[in-house]
């Protein structure tokens, strides 16, 4: 039997921060905070341990080990003090899948309407992964899929399908 | 003369390969089959010509085509949930131990007694049914029409679940070639030279298309092509793949058949690709056309090239003796090539004056017979060709010779492939030299830019010489709509045009004599080319015999719409992955699971699944609503309530904000209370309501209704982008970050009070909020009610919501502690008369209906649906208000009924003056209870109200209150 497409595999410990602000403004001083440069649009950036993804013209979302969440709402807000600025809290609101192995990207491309062979790494993805919201990016190995915990069970679903072993999109 | 063997010939057939033997059975009798096979040439290399019945007059059928075209040999394949109906014997591969069925007739094939229909065809003719079943009138609904669709239809509908996967999947490219024959595949390799990404699509396992079987070298020329091909990383060629439609914007989608021959293997069967093609060649070939000779429907009558297909391709012989009638030097290939096999070719029939191209004369030089100006009279045989008289084509069909023979090879000139051409727009134009609808260059289907997005090639853009140096020069088509050409109506009354629908040139005629002057409409009257092949064979010899007619040039005809899919498509392809438990995605509160292992009765809300109740033993589900309502009442329960929306609202202008998408004030709430609020949109109309709390300065949280959640956060963010973009207010969704459990019931602070925690609830009155820790968890507790009982409701990360509700249940225990459903609060609301988003409100109901005038700011200058709610109709006293209903018969009266009013209306229906927008039995109370949209209603306390059942009885129930529980709120404080 052939093997599976890529491991798909649910990441716990991940801590989520969503960022709204006037990123021309207060870009300086969020990169500052985050220890990490402003990504432009739709792009993220990343020091293997923290990234920092751009969401909309004036959001941003970081993503870091939850241990680190505390300090860096503190950092967060002090950064973003006089600033018109929101700063939430999202970690419990996620999903994370790993879709690793050298055919994730056929995972991906069954699900989501995504042009994944110009998917640049540094860019993050929001789109849909059948019919629930996602984001994606590459991560070393394969892409990182965030989604709705709501909906965790479905996503970890399609993603198992899709990954089936002998399923992958090459032409045969 | 009759079909003798051997129907495999000896030797040739390049797609087959006779070391694998591959048994198959067909209607119950095992035959055998090689590899390569289709299973209309392994059907023809048993013998079995027969491989149907059409669906009028069940007159016999075998193949006439070999490929997608294919209107006749449409056989049911396996068994059980892989049963499919209607698959065509020329495109199905051959597998080993298939189990095929022919269709459309009984007690069998060979003797079908429906065959009678064509006995009475007479009686038949296009219109048939509508003209004879129109009256009497009822007659249709109740008994024509049923009995009609009983015995219409080809295949059955399989009747279990499909075992197999199927997938879709997305691609990008910036060409798309459609079709892999020469053609396309000069076309690909024209593009990918300049590193365009290049995906090539080809509907056959095999590549080629017609040029390997009909030019001696073609093979080659494929294969050096596709070594270019293959060899550069930008191309991707498909087999196997047909496109199915092409739609906006390059929007192309097509169907990849993957394990179709071996559905064991664990593989999706199926996958549908969806396509964004910055541009589209179409070259997907022609389709020859059929001859209308009498009789030309008997089976062994089929297209020249399907028989030289059958014989170059699969090494098969449809008959030993075949005549070929023509009006096109390519027929003449055919010829050649039987004659090449060894078989008999006893004459070719040329409908031309003169035949002296390079293949004439190439048969004349083999020996063969050549006819010109002459036609098929008419075919002689029932379930076989036997023979065929011949006569001059001019004439009106006197017989000058009759030739025995076994198999017609017959065409009538080719029709380029404009299907996915069409599909997006792409006009036609008539080429009356070619005889053909092609491509018109000048109006391409158009993309984003206003340029042409489709270009098309070869034989699909009526080039049918397309082979370059393989090619050898042919002459003219001559147009032969008719054969011959002054046939009288006994004679054009067996010429088939739709061999599937069983449609003659004699039913065209009589459309057009009727005054079907439109091709579409002549089509449906008719029922030309709506079959399960859309008419690929028949459509244009359909519309010239209209234009004949109608004595008008064949393009002022046109064609009918092209749509798609180009060959029908499987509906589980469509579903792909959305089945079974992933129909669609399913959402789950944090605390789903212990739900689940609670034996809650689920009801959908939306997407999410809630309890509806918690049904114990032997209990159903009104008996577990009355308890835990009495259990709320009398102790405390919990209710997940994490499906509310929470909106997080920020910013310097977020109070100007909230005071314009509420209805009442929320800049003025003081920090750390909590404000009911209603929400209306640009009509006025109530459409979410929920608490608000002002956690600082800047920010407020927004309860939204569960269903409101995505929609009211989009539609302050469409405010905000649009409208008031120079406002500073940013919102948040955080609906899915907490898990919100409701603690409801006069116990309710005990129990909290158990759980070691931050929060001094004693000094936390109703309508505030607070935050700090409860059994160890960052919570954020809010003191309101939906119930009317002390209530609180606690918010904690949605990590940890789970925790949260088992120590409330391990805490709770000696207190009676009940989880509720969602059942139990809609009663309990409506107990204490709150409405409810949905029930009391339906799009069209303002707050000032339901009494809600308190929750209205008579201070605020505006609010979104301030003006509207000012307009004369809104401001009627004549409206409908909410009102509770008492039910006089001590049932509960049902949901949705209407109160009727004196006099009926210009319908004659009885004129009605309310509705029950609620109706419940309250444990509570220990009686019915219901609220109601009267005509002004609140100014009518006392009235007795009829409300008439559908059985006939009438219910009453008398106006009253809305509030029937706990009316001076003393509950609130436990």
């Amino acid at each position: 039997m052939a093997e599976i497409l890529a491991q798909v595999a649910r990441i716990e410990g991940l801590a989520m921060i969503t960022i709204r602000a006037d990123l021309t403004r207060a870009g300086d001083a969020l990169a500052e905070a985050t220890g990490l440069p402003i990504p432009g649009p739709t792009g993220i950036t990343t020091d293997g341990v923290r990234s920092l993804g751009w969401m909309s013209p004036d959001e941003l979302l970081l993503i870091l080990p939850q241990a680190d969440k505390a300090q860096a709402m503190q950092s967060l807000d002090q950064a973003l003090t006089g600033e018109h600025a929101l700063v939430a809290d999202m970690s419990d609101a996620r999903a994370v899948f790993d879709v690793t192995g050298p055919r994730a990207d056929d995972v991906i491309a069954k699900l989501a309407p995504v042009d994944l062979p110009r998917l640049a790494p540094g860019t993050l993805r929001r789109s849909r992964a059948a019919q629930t919201a996602a984001a994606f990016w590459r991560i070393p190995g394969g892409l990182r899929v965030i989604g709705f915990r709501s909906t965790a069970d479905y996503l970890g679903l399609i993603l198992s399908e899709a990954a089936r072993p002998g399923t992958g999109l090459a032409p045969r | 003369m009759t079909r003798t063997p051997p129907f495999r010939l000896a030797q040739g057939g390049r797609l087959i390969d006779r070391a694998f033997q591959l048994p198959f059975r067909f209607d119950g009798r095992h035959l055998r089959g090689v590899a390569g096979d289709t299973l209309a040439s392994a059907l023809l290399a048993n013998g079995q010509m027969l491989m149907g019945r059409s669906f009028k007059y069940h007159r016999p059928r075998g193949p006439i085509a070999s490929g997608a075209e294919e209107p006749n040999a449409l056989l049911s394949l396996g068994q059980g949930g892989r049963f499919e109906p209607n698959q065509r014997a020329t495109t199905t591969p051959l597998v080993a131990g298939m189990v095929t069925r022919s269709q459309n007739c009984w007690p069998s094939l060979d003797n079908d007694l429906m065959a009678v229909n064509d006995w009475l065809s007479p009686l038949f003719p296009a219109g048939f049914y509508y003209k004879t079943f129109i009256h009497p009138r009822p007659f249709w609904k109740h008994l024509f029409e049923p009995v009609i669709r009983r015995s219409a239809g080809l295949g059955a509908a399989p009747t279990d679940a499909d075992p197999d996967r199927y997938e879709q999947a997305y691609a990008f490219a910036d060409l798309v070639v459609v079709g892999g024959g020469i053609a396309g595949l000069t076309a690909a390799r024209d593009a990918a030279a300049s590193g365009q990404r290049v995906i090539v699509l080809e509907q056959a396992p095999h590549w080629g298309g017609r040029t390997p079987t009909d030019h001696p070298g073609g093979q080659a020329a494929i294969d050096a092509l596709l070594a270019d091909l293959s060899g550069r990383a930008n191309v991707t060629l498909r087999r196997n793949t047909m496109a199915t439609g092409l739609y906006d914007h390059g929007y192309l989608i097509a169907r990849e058949a993957i394990a179709d021959h071996d559905p064991n293997a664990g593989l999706p069967r199926q996958r549908l690709w969806r396509i964004r093609a910055g541009h589209v060649v179409t070259a997907t070939g022609a389709l020859e056309r059929p001859l209308s000779f009498a009789c030309n429907d008997v089976p062994g009558v089929m297209l020249a090239s399907a028989v030289r297909d059958f014989i170059i391709d699969y090494g098969v012989a449809p008959g030993q003796s075949i005549l070929v009638v023509t009006n096109n030097d390519d027929a003449y290939r055919t010829a050649l090539a039987a004659r090449a096999a060894g078989l008999d070719v006893p004459a070719i029939i040329d409908a031309r004056p003169l035949a002296d191209g390079a293949l004439p004369q190439a048969a004349r030089a083999a020996g063969i017979r050549v006819l010109t100006g002459t036609g098929i009279a008419k075919v002689k045989g029932g379930k076989h060709v036997e023979a065929a008289a011949l006569c001059d084509q001019s004439g009106d069909g006197r017989v000058l010779e009759t030739i025995a023979c076994d198999v017609i090879a017959m065409s009538g000139g080719w029709s380029p492939v404009v299907h996915l051409w069409s599909h997006c727009g792409g006009k036609l134009l008539w080429d009356d030299q070619a005889a053909m609808f092609r491509p018109d260059p000048d109006r391409p289907p158009l993309g984003a830019d206003g340029k042409g997005n489709v270009t098309v090639t070869g034989a699909a853009n009526g080039d049918l010489a397309c082979a370059g140096g393989l090619e050898q020069p042919e002459g003219a088509t001559m147009p032969v709509w008719v054969m011959p050409a002054r046939a009288p109506y006994r004679l054009r009354a067996k010429m088939w045009l739709d061999f599937q629908n069983d449609v003659k040139v004699s039913d065209v005629e009589l459309a057009a004599r009727e005054g079907y002057a439109s091709v579409e409409h002549t089509k449906r009257y008719t029922t030309l080319g709506m079959a399960t092949d859309q008419g690929k064979v028949s459509n244009i010899n359909g519309l010239a015999i209209l234009s004949a007619a109608l004595d008008q040039p064949i393009p002022q005809t046109g064609t009918t719409t092209f749509r798609p899919p180009y060959t029908p498509l499987t509906l589980a392809t469509i579903a792909a992955e959305a089945r079974g438990e992933a129909f669609q995605p399913l959402r789950k509160t944090p605390i789903h699971g212990w739900h689940e292992t609670h034996g809650a009765s689920f009801e959908p809300v939306g997407q999410w699944r809630r309890p509806y109740c918690y049904p114990q033993g032997a209990e159903d589900r009104h008996a577990a609503v009355n308890r835990e309502i009495l259990a709320v009442r009398g102790g405390v329960g919990t209710l997940d309530a994490s499906t509310l929306g929470k909106i997080l609202v920020k910013g310097p202008d977020a109070g100007r904000f909230l005071d314009m998408l509420y209805t009442n004030m929320m800049s003025t709430l003081p920090v750390g209370k909590c404000r009911y609020g209603l929400m209306c949109n640009e009509n006025g109309f109530l459409m979410d309501d929920g608490v608000v709390a002002r956690l600082s300065e800047d920010s407020w949280l927004c309860h939204t209704t569960t269903g409101g959640a995505e929609r009211i956060h989009g539609h302050m963010e469409d405010w905000l982008q649009c409208e008031w973009w120079d406002w500073k207010v940013y919102t948040a969704n955080l609906t899915e970050q907490f898990a919100q459990i409701a603690v409801a019931g006069p116990k309710a602070r005990a129990l909290l009070e158990r759980l070691p925690g931050t929060i001094d609830l004693a000094a936390l009155p109703f309508m505030h909020w607070a935050e700090g820790e409860l059994a160890g968890i960052p919570a954020c507790i809010f003191r309101i009610s939906f119930s009317g009982e002390l209530s609180y409701e606690i918010a904690v990360p949605a990590g940890r919501g789970l925790e949260l509700w088992q120590i409330l249940h391990r805490e709770g225990r000696d207190l009676g502690i009940t989880a509720y459903g969602t059942e139990a609060m809609h009663v309990m609301r409506a107990e204490k008369g709150f409405i409810m988003i949905g029930d009391e409100t339906d799009g069209t109901i303002i707050p000032q209906d339901l009494g809600l005038d308190w929750a209205i700011s008579k201070k605020k200058p505006d609010y979104i649906g301030k003006r509207a709610q000012q307009r004369p109709h809104m401001t009627d006293a004549n409206r409908w208000k909410l009102v509770g209903i008492e039910s006089l018969s001590n049932k509960v009266i049902p949901d949705g009924a209407h109160a009727v009013a004196p006099g009926r209306n210009a319908n004659g229906q009885r004129n009605v003056q309310g509705r029950i927008t609620s109706s419940y039995h309250s444990p509570t109370l220990g009686k019915p209870i219901a609220m109601a949209l009267v005509r002004h209603g609140p100014s009518r306390m006392g009235e007795v109200l009829d409300f008439p059942m559908p059985s006939g009885d009438v219910m009453q129930g008398r106006i009253c209150d809305p509030v029937f529980y706990d009316k001076e709120g003393s509950r609130l404080n436990g």
